[in-house]
This record gives C-alpha cells, structure tokens and sequence, in this order.
C-alpha cells in the first residue's frame, strides 16, 4: 500500500509535467509566461531552473503560431505541452485546434499523428467576466479528433495529465481555476502512476439518483450530495466522469441501472452540451433503466458576468443542483 | 454589357504594380545575395523530367475535374513548377516540407511516386493518404513532406514547429513552408515571422507569388507592392527572385538553406511566378484577360528551362527522349491510381486517433 500524502490540485500538476519531463526528453513547455514567471496559475514553477530555457519556452501572444508549432513539432515526434493562460484564448486558434490538429491524423491517412497536449485553466467563480470564464469542454467534445479530459482532484489531476502526455493523440486538459488550490491525497513523487483517459468514476456511491459531472462542479455536486442526505435523505451516487471525450457511457449506465435516475451536471453551456449529449444517449441505448426523466443542469445561455451575485446566479453549483435533485425526487420529498 | 472592367497588364503596371516575368523576362530581382552557379546538364535534364512530369499529371487531373471525374476542389500550380523542383534539389530527403493546397507540385517534386498523387486525388485505397485527404492534402513522410494544408497560412506555423523539433534534437535538417502572396495577410504568418526570427529557428519561408489570391489579383487587396519587404520588419532576411527560373529557385534555397543549418536562422523568399490555369477546375478567370495569359506563357518554366538546355548543347533528341519518359511515366501513374480499388468502407472510422 502507498504512503498517500495531501497536496494541491496546482503541485499534482506541476508533479506530473516535472515526471514526465524527467522520463522522457521529448515533452517539452510552451506558453505564455510559463517560463521565467512559472506561469500565471504558478504550474510550471520551477521548471524553467530543471529543465532550461530550451524546453520551457516563454511565447509572444501568439496563440495559433505557438499551437500551430506544437503540431509541427508532435508531427515529427516530439511531445509538446502548451499552457494557454484562459482557455477562453484558444478560441483565437479555433483553426490550429479544431481544423488542423483535429484532422491531421484522418486527413493523413494516419501517416501522421500529433502526440500533443493542450492545457490550460477555463471556469466561472472568480469573477472574471465574459472572455476569461467561460468552459468550453462541450465546444471541444463535440469535434472529431480531440481527447477532452477534465479531472478534479489532485489524485486525478496527476495521473490524467501524465496519461495525456503519453497519449499518441491530441489530449485537451482542462482545469478549473476554483480547483488549484483544493487538495487530497496523492502518492509521493517517486510513485509513477497514471489514469487511464476514458474511464469514469464513482466518487460517491448512493441509491436514488445518478449525478454524472466532472471537473470544478464535482466538488459541488458531492456538497450537494451531503446537504442532500442529511436534509432529505436522498442517497445521491455522484459519477465523475474526468474524460469528457471518449465518454465512460457504461460507468453511468452500470450507476443508472442502480438508481434509476439520471442528471448531467456541468459548467458549460446547458445547450447543445455534453449534458444534452449523456442524456440523449441515455434514451437512445438505456431507456429502461431510467424511472424517471433524465436531466441536464449547465450554464444558462448567457455571458459570464463580473458582479458576484450575478455570476453566483448563472453558476450551475450546489445551489441549482440541489434544487434540480429535489424537483427530480419531487414525489420522495413531498412525502418525506 | 458586362459592367465590370477587366484590367489589363499594362493598366495594372501604370497603378505602380510593376512585378512581371514577361515579355522583359526579369524584373522582378532585387540583386540576390547569393551566387547562381550554373548546374550541370545532367541535373538540369532531371529537373526537366520532374517539371514536365508535374505538369502532365496536373494536366490530366484538370482534364479529369472538368469531365467531373473528380469532385472537391482542384487547384493546379501549371507554371509554378520551378518553385517546387529547383526547392526540392536544393533540399535534403530528411528536410520537412509543408505548403498549401495547390500542393501536388510540391508532392512529386519531394519524390511522391505520381501514381499515389493521382491515386489520393481520386480517393483511392493506394493514394498518399488512403483516399482520405485528396488534392488538398497531400502527405510523404518518408520524402519530408509533412502534409500539404486546406486553409491559407495554417501550414507555416506547422513548419517552424517541425524546424524547433530538429533543433532541439541537435539534428541539422530545416523546414520549407511555402504559401502563396495570398497568405501574407493572414495574421498567422506574422505571429510566426516574430517566432521564427526571435527563436532563430531553421526555417525556409517560400512565397509563391503567382499574383492572385485565388480569383482577386493581389493588387486589389494588398497596401503593399513590395510583399518580400514585411518579414524584414521582424529580422528575418528576405528576397525576391523570379520563380520561374529552376535555377535561380535552386540557388535561392540553396542559399538559405545553408544560412539555416549554419544556425543563421529564418529566410523569407518571393518568387515571383505566374499561375497559368485557373485557381481551381471551372474558374471563371474574369480577373485576367486571355491576353494577359498568353503573353505570361513566354515565361513559362518548361520553356525556359528547355530553352536553357538546348542553349547548353542537349540535342533535340535528347529532349523528346525525356518528353517520351514523361509519357510513360505519366501512363503508368494514370493506369495505377485508376484500376486502383477504393478503400475498404471500414476505413471511414479509422484514423481518426492513432492507436
């Protein structure tokens, strides 16, 4: 049995691009102020000090030349890491993302492929207003080509990432800025391990209702889960499904077929989301599992405000998601 | 009475765009800092072959588009040959090369077998990409063409990325991207002129001005004449040539290619060329008059390399024998793409990770 120890969300990650560095002389960092600065989320600190200024490079803002070069260099075997500051700026390079890097390895015959993994932080709570809060994980789940991984936990964090690095593919990380600095149990440096990309997990067993979600509103879907059970004793079994794309359909439809109840929750956009996308798939492969309407809870489709009361209105957090759970359970808690 | 004037060429030069290849030939230059050492005949005879190659495979495939053979888009280079030929002599097999969507010069002058090329235009099981990119993407790992690219510019980027990965393996190969005056204005080539010259990475950047972006001459669109002038802003050395001399291309990348293994960093090229057919298959070409065309064909590169060859003693004869080679070389990779089956329907899900 490993000797856990608690660490940051933010010192999982830096653990696992230290790692994998160390491991394997191809994978190298780019991005902006990921260098001397050591990033402004503070994830590549003290890289630059290791590993030197040729494989931990500070960009212009130049964001589709710098992710256009990623996939020059994957493309002839190297394994670049780009940091994007916001996520919200990768929209600047939709072209080198969706139409390039996405098809490159269709569009080749699969003559060439693209080792590369682009991260960065994405999410609401911080008040930072329309183009620096957005989550865009349904946006890169709906294309072709891209891997979408969204980890919550430190534990998750590490071993997503360093599986995203190993990846022959492309692998879109997405953090969450409201999950650096939480923390949970981790083994020691010196312990390689990975998660495997594509494989959800139940991170709360419970018998009333399935809650699929991923990334920052894990966390407050498992408070919810708590509030939930102590106020109106409904058992909420909280899947966290830390890929988004490939999706664990048969981890949730294994928690549906004990619950019977199913809610998608995530912070991007409801419509057209990858809630919209669970619970279709939910009727069309497992409609008899479900004894009541599937669900989905997103962000409302409006711009991400600054003022906090409005921004903590929109949020789809442990506010509207236990609201959503009791109109689900509405027969349960009427008679409780 | 159409209400939209054609320009001529005489009209256009009086606007201040005085860049043309004929009937003077060679204005174009600014004095190359570089020298242009003859090549031998025996280089230049092969250099011929391939040229007139590329231009009886892209002669086949314009044909098989206006029939409607082909769907999609088919855009030729017949004229840019010399950009592609006297570029890939002058390079190594191991060197990365990207370029655009007019891209099938590049393919087969990097030593794409010509049957693959026509093969992937018509979506075959044995063409380059296993039918699955077409005219637009042609790929040849194993001859360093890393892929030709669908969007304007995207390519450039991809080359710059390829030419930091050679160097941080310590390795002395470089990138070629080339692109057309049309991608000058996308914002995406700026961003990597900055890189490239500040990184001073081992990059070759090819324009192949043939003077129109797609249907719109240059002019109409561009504040700027002078195109090769932009990437001296970020430091990055930058000339102009005339691009339909296989020589002067041979000598050019030549040139830069060495200041790129020397650790001399970026070099900006504008080879001033002339695109004789349309953008695509069926282009209208009311941006042009037929005159203006004719009078560019004086320039053409098969005429002025054939010319050249003759000037230096290879015989009549000679040169039907390598026009004969090209016939059959052409009748082989036409034969072997079209009695090549299609792909295997399974193939529509694979490759779209790599497993």
């Amino acid at each position: 049995m490993v000797q856990m120890r608690k660490t940051t969300y933010l010192q999982a990650l830096n653990e696992a691009l230290r790692e994998e560095m160390r491991r394997d002389e191809r994978v190298f960092i780019m991005g902006e102020d990921v260098a001397y600065y050591g990033g402004l989320f503070r994830v590549t600190r003290n890289l630059l000090e290791e590993f030197g200024p040729q494989r931990v490079m500070d960009t212009p803002i130049s964001e589709q030349a710098f992710i256009g070069m990623a996939l020059g260099a994957a493309a002839v075997g190297m394994r670049p890491v780009v940091e994007i500051m916001y996520m919200d700026f990768t929209l600047v390079a939709a072209d080198q993302i969706f139409n390039q890097i996405g098809k490159y390895a269709y569009m080749t015959g699969g003559r060439v492929y693209l080792p590369l993994v682009i991260r960065g932080q994405q999410g609401g709570g911080k008040n930072y207003g329309s183009q620096h809060s957005q989550s865009l994980d349904s946006l890169y789940a709906h294309f072709p080509g891209l891997r979408v991984v969204a980890p919550a936990t430190p534990y998750d964090a590490k071993g997503l990432l360093k599986a995203a690095i190993r990846d022959d593919n492309p692998v879109v990380f997405l953090e969450h800025k409201m999950l650096y600095f939480t923390t949970g149990e981790v083994p020691p440096p010196d312990v390689d391990y990975t998660v495997p990309i594509g494989l959800a997990e139940v991170k709360r067993p419970g018998r009333d209702l399935t809650l699929v979600t991923y990334s920052y509103c894990l966390l407050e879907a498992l408070a919810a889960a708590e509030e939930l059970a102590e106020k109106y004793g409904i058992d909420v079994e909280v899947v966290d499904l830390r890929t988004v794309n490939p999706m664990d359909t048969e981890t949730i439809w294994a928690s549906v077929a004990r619950t019977g109840r199913l809610l998608a929750v995530h912070e991007s956009y409801a419509n057209c989301g990858v809630g919209a996308e669970i619970v279709a798939r939910a009727y069309e492969e497992v409609p008899h599992l479900l004894k009541a309407p599937a669900r989905r809870l997103g962000m409302p489709p409006v711009p991400i405000p600054v003022s906090r009361p409005l921004e903590q209105e929109i949020l789809p957090w442990k506010r509207h998601i236990m609201a959503t759970v009791l109109e689900m359970m509405h027969e349960r808690v009427a008679y409780a | 009475m159409s209400v939209v004037k054609t320009i001529t060429s005489s009209q256009e030069r009086k606007r201040g765009w005085s860049i043309s290849l004929a009937p003077d030939l060679l204005p174009v230059e600014v004095p190359p800092p570089f020298d242009v050492p003859p090549l031998s005949v025996e280089v230049l005879q092969k250099m011929y072959h391939v040229m007139l190659l590329i231009r009886r495979v892209e002669e086949y495939l314009l044909d098989a588009a206006s029939e409607g053979r082909i769907g999609g888009a088919m855009h030729t280079a017949i004229g840019m040959e010399a950009n592609a030929v006297g570029a890939a002599f002058a390079t190594r097999p191991d060197d990365y090369v990207t370029c655009t969507y007019r891209g099938h010069h590049h393919a087969i002058a990097r030593g794409l077998d010509p049957g693959q090329v026509i093969a992937e235009v018509l979506g075959k099981a044995s063409g380059c990409a296993r039918g699955k990119g077409g005219s637009m993407h042609m790929v040849d790992p194993e001859h360093g063409l890393m892929g030709t690219n669908g969007v304007v510019a995207a390519q450039v980027p991809h080359a710059a990325g390829m030419a930091l990965a050679a160097r941080m393996r310590g390795e002395d190969r470089i990138a070629l991207t080339f692109f057309g005056d049309g991608a000058i204005y996308q914002g995406v080539m700026h961003e990597t002129f900055n890189i490239a010259a500040k990184w001073k990475l081992p990059v070759i950047f090819y324009m192949e001005n043939n003077k129109y972006s797609e249907m719109t001459p240059i002019w109409r669109t561009s504040a700027i004449e002078d195109l090769y002038t932009f990437p001296k802003v970020y430091g990055i050395e930058s000339i102009r040539i005339n691009g339909n001399d296989v020589e002067i291309v041979h000598a050019a990348v030549s040139w830069a290619a060495e200041r790129a293994r020397s650790g001399e960093g970026p070099t900006f090229i504008e080879a001033i060329t002339y695109r004789l057919a349309g953008h695509m298959a069926g282009d209208l070409e009311t941006y042009r008059t037929p005159e203006e065309r004719e009078h560019q064909r004086q320039a053409d590169p098969l005429l002025v390399l054939r010319q050249k060859l003759l000037d230096r003693n290879v015989t009549e004869e000679a040169l039907a024998r390598i026009e004969e080679a090209v016939a059959q070389d052409l009748a082989r990779a036409v034969e072997f793409a079209e009695t090549s089956p299609w792909p295997d329907i399974a193939e529509a899900y694979t490759d779209v990770f790599h497993l």
